[in-house]
């Protein structure tokens, strides 16, 4: 970007600004609240990338195609993850069962259960 | 012997410096490399609760400190970009040197932060999410390494006022490995 095309924002003040994310990201799930730790987590997560995005990388300023090849990206990764999640996530269907999945989450959860007893 | 400047630092046929371009593409590519590795571990978490006794043993606060000094580092890049702007290259160069800094010291406590886990028997191959979990932050900790080499090439030149314009390049690419920390940092430290 030229250094006549855009005023820049104060660059210290958007760090400000991150830092005071990440702390509520931090002390948010301290809380144990499950919808208080995805959103200030999460969501904190997503906005955080949002602002570096935009203020550091300035995408905004860039060529339209920048930001559709960029999300074009993100949409086909979305698309895989989104298609594949059902079978991965469940260990059965109407159809089939994942013995070796049922058995390593029944393995985990008695050798973690064992441990926290020590 | 002389060579010609190459031509992807001069062509602007798409409306922008090819090398900015050809950073942005880097970066799109990255997104579907970072994007199904985080994806993966999104959904083997979802199916897997047993992880949530491994995923405790990681230290929420070594990450945050690594994030507060990766945030601080983007600063640091998008500083030098503002001087690189203003053709002050030594000014420039000086904050390039404080981004490979920041880049530094999160690679260091990476380093101490493994070595106490592999220690307490948390290796690569001690369970699925710990393979995850060095394969994630292990590849992103790559992507570190590469860019602070990248960052000292460019601020060698960039203090003598030369190819200032890949100051905002690999500040790009900087900010953009800021970015996928942001997410492995709530995915690898906070969800317990």
């Amino acid at each position: 970007m030229s250094a006549d095309a855009h005023a820049h924002p104060s660059y210290v003040k958007i760090w400000g600004i991150l830092l005071a994310l990440l702390v509520v990201s931090v002390l948010g799930p301290l809380l144990e609240i499950r919808v208080i730790t995805l959103i200030t987590a999460f969501g904190i997560a997503v906005v955080k990338a949002y602002i570096v995005v935009r203020y550091f990388m300035h995408i905004n300023l860039e060529k339209k195609y920048v930001a559709y090849m960029v999300g074009s990206m993100i949409v086909l990764m979305v698309l895989m993850v989104g298609a594949v999640t059902p079978d991965v996530m469940h260990h059965d269907g109407a159809n089939w069962y994942n013995q070796a999945a049922a058995d390593e989450v029944k393995r985990g959860m008695a050798a973690g259960e064992k441990d926290e007893h020590h | 012997m002389s060579f010609p400047r190459p031509v992807a630092t001069m062509r602007e046929a798409t409306g922008m410096p090819t090398g900015r371009l050809a950073v942005w593409w880097v970066i799109a590519s990255e997104i579907v490399i970072f994007g199904g590795i985080l994806g993966s571990y999104i959904m083997h978490r979802l199916g897997h609760p047993e992880w949530a006794h491994q995923s405790i043993h990681t230290n929420t606060w070594i990450g945050a400190f690594n994030t507060f000094v990766l945030l601080t580092s983007s600063l640091c890049a998008v500083l030098a970009h503002q001087e690189a702007e203003k053709k002050n290259g030594p000014g420039a160069a000086r904050y390039l040197m404080f981004t490979t800094l920041g880049g530094l010291t999160f690679l260091i406590v990476k380093s101490i932060e493994w070595t106490n886990e592999i220690k307490h028997g948390y290796t690569i191959t001690s369970n699925t999410f710990w393979s995850f979990y060095y394969t994630a932050a292990g590849l992103h900790g790559l992507h570190v390494l590469a860019g602070m080499v990248i960052m000292l090439i460019v601020a060698a030149d960039a203090r003598k006022g030369k190819e200032l314009q890949r100051v905002e390049n690999i500040g790009i690419y900087w900010h953009f490995v800021d970015v996928v920390w942001i997410f492995l940092f709530p995915l690898l430290y906070i969800a317990k």
